[in-house]
């Protein structure tokens, strides 16, 4: 198990948003975490990366308690994050925006390798290598945030709402770049997602939340046959 | 056609406001009005120029933006290609420092005082670039630091009698940890709300040396600070000028060194991020106290040593030099250089320095060209003079493509 969460219990101020949410991944593995607007997925990604620590529970990253570091141990453990709303770097260029993803890393060769492996995977991102990040299109920004993450060669890749004011045809482009990079790769992905269909066809499990805590999980294959999912999350 | 019309509303428009001052003289002794009609027509001639002058420029620079926006090869801005041409470069950096090196030779004591204060201005505004223009931090009381170094000069000096060399690194580390001082209780503001806190910390500073007579001597503040030595020789009265001269140029040297190495270091990338997004600089494991905390002592580091220089080249210090007005001189300067370029801030230095000193025959109109200038500035060239060149990374792929 990669990663581990107990009974997380997190507030803002005196408002509980989580209500203990207990999940588990197994690496290599493709999670969906997939609910409506408010129940608490993002934060429960915030808490796993350190911005907003829990107040209770425990959350484990290899074995390791992590529920106490600050987010930049956390990074440093292996766990890189694609932050909501994309969050590149506006005014420094596609390559200065990917050299940063690479902050916390010394190996000039293995960088030059996840450039290489990065531009391969988005093709556009070479070719706007010198533009700024801010003149990039929403789809070609995401793309430069998920490229960003994947350059800290993390163990496990934080995916925050990656299809967040784009373009369904790029969404579905940029979901099949993410389940190419989980097989290629071996990296364990937890993706928070409102877009529940597509979330569930990448994924291997899912889970279903509901206004701070875990209602449903279950393999992506029968929570996309199941009724309750279906009615309101697929629209079916 | 329409542009002459415009410029002509402009100018009536003008007339008309500015008819109170500049046309009716009330001579309130004899209570006889004087008009001068004559004056009018020159503020409506004045005007027309004026507004005309600034439609064409505002036209020009509009269409170098469609022009940019349109794919269109636009040539690289002048100072870039100064910077990057080498066979310009380096003739006009040779030029510069035979220029400083001798300066002190063929002008007079004067003039190298003037130029020792641009120098100050110069390391000053290269330490608020690391807060401000590379980190992104806007920090209004940076004077408070600049005041720290200058009395710990004065009052090491008075109570202990150390001398100069001997302050000026206590001066870096007391500048550093008061950097540090004020960074703690700011770690979580931003934009407004930090540039209030900071302003409120430079007050602060000046109030308790303007208050504490015990501690600082209050308002009348402390005489008789010796010159700096070399190698314990005093040298002469106008000779410590040039001595301090060539002291300042050693240590801007050292600053513009130490800063441009920051600048592409580590710590200096942690800070671009910083300025450009706190939430993405978390997520990419930096840690942002640390490096805020950073800035905030490397850029006061700086100010400590200038004030060390400050109080030696004044030999008195007192809390009036300390005022809001100077942050904001050094903050301005920085903003007309050109935010987070050292070439930019050590011209806007020069430039902020040096021209009041020059236009002191037209003195009572100082102020009113140095607001002009600046809105020319804000709306011709935003980025600064010189807008901050970054290094840009060349990616060159192992395979074959």
């Amino acid at each position: 198990m990669i990663l581990e969460l107990k009974n997380i219990q997190a507030f803002y101020g005196n408002l509980q948003v989580l209500k203990g949410v207990t999940i588990k991944i197994n690496e290599g593995e493709i999670i969906a975490l997939i609910g409506a607007n408010g129940a608490g997925k993002t934060t429960t990604l915030m808490s796993v990366c350190g911005v907003v620590p829990p107040r209770f529970g425990e959350i484990y990253f290899m074995d390791k308690p992590i529920h106490n570091m600050s987010p930049d141990k956390i990074v440093a453990l292996g766990i890189s994050q694609v932050p909501e709303g994309r969050r590149i770097f506006p005014l420094l260029s596609v390559m200065e925006n990917l050299d940063m993803g690479a902050f916390l890393r010394k190996d000039k060769a293995g960088i030059k390798q996840d450039l290489e492996y990065v531009f391969e995977l988005f093709p556009v991102l070479a070719e706007r290598r010198h533009q700024s990040g801010g003149t990039l299109s929403g789809g070609e920004q995401q793309m430069l945030a998920i490229s960003r993450a994947i350059m800290a060669r993390p163990k496990l890749l934080l995916l925050d709402e990656p299809s967040l004011g784009l373009a369904p045809l790029i969404v579905k482009q940029i979901f099949e770049i993410i389940r190419k990079f989980n097989t290629e790769s071996g990296t364990t992905i937890f993706l928070v997602e409102q877009n529940a269909n597509l979330a569930l066809k990448t994924a291997d499990r899912g889970y279903v939340m509901e206004t701070g805590s875990i209602t449903i999980q279950d393999t992506t294959k029968n929570l996309l046959k199941n009724e309750e999912v279906k009615k309101a999350y697929l629209g079916l | 056609m329409r542009e002459i019309i415009k410029s002509f509303t402009v100018s009536i428009w003008f007339m008309f406001l500015t008819f109170p001052i500049m046309v009716i003289k009330v001579n309130t002794i004899e209570k006889t009005i004087e008009w001068r009609w004559e004056r009018l027509i020159f503020v409506g001639i004045g005007s027309f120029f004026l507004s005309f002058l600034w439609r064409y420029l505002i036209t020009r620079k509009e269409s170098g933006i469609k022009k940019a926006e349109a794919g269109e090869e636009i040539k690289q801005p002048l100072s870039q290609r100064f910077f990057e041409d080498r066979r310009l470069f380096f003739p006009a950096l040779g030029g510069v420092i035979i220029l400083t090196v001798t300066f002190p030779l063929f002008f007079s004591s004067y003039q190298t005082n003037i130029m020792t204060n641009a120098l100050m201005y110069v390391m000053l505004g290269l330490g608020l670039n690391i807060v401000v223009g590379l980190a992104g931090l806007l920090d209004l009381g940076y004077v408070a630091f600049y005041a720290v170094g200058a009395y710990c000069y004065a009052l090491l000096n008075y109570h202990f009698g150390i001398g100069f060399w001997a302050v000026l690194p206590i001066a870096a580390a007391m500048g550093a940890l008061f950097g540090i001082l004020l960074g703690f209780p700011v770690l979580r503001l931003r934009g407004d709300y930090l540039a209030i806190v900071t302003l409120g910390f430079g007050e602060m500073i000046r109030l308790i040396l303007e208050n504490w007579n015990k501690f600082s001597f209050g308002p009348s503040g402390i005489a008789n600070i010796p010159r700096p030595t070399f190698f314990g020789y005093q040298f002469s009265f106008d000779h410590s000028f040039i001595y301090i001269y060539y002291l300042m140029i050693s240590l801007t040297i050292l600053t513009i060194f130490v800063v441009n190495r920051l600048q592409n270091s580590r710590i200096g990338r942690a800070w671009i991020a910083l300025r450009e997004d706190e939430i993405a600089c978390q997520a990419m494991g930096i840690d942002i106290r640390k490096t805020k905390l950073t800035a905030f002592a490397l850029g006061a580091t700086w100010a400590g040593m200038v004030g060390v220089v400050f109080a030696a080249k004044t030999t008195f210090v007192n809390p009036a030099s300390f005022t809001f007005m100077e942050s904001a001189i050094i903050l301005s300067l920085i903003v007309l250089g050109g935010m987070g370029s050292i070439i930019g801030v050590i011209l806007g230095a020069f430039i902020f320095i040096l021209l009041p000193e020059y236009l002191r025959a037209i003195e009572e109109y100082r102020m009113l060209v140095f607001g002009a200038a600046m809105v020319v500035m804000m709306v011709f060239r935003p980025q600064g003079l010189i807008s901050n060149i970054r290094r840009t990374y060349e990616f060159r792929s192992s395979k074959k493509q």
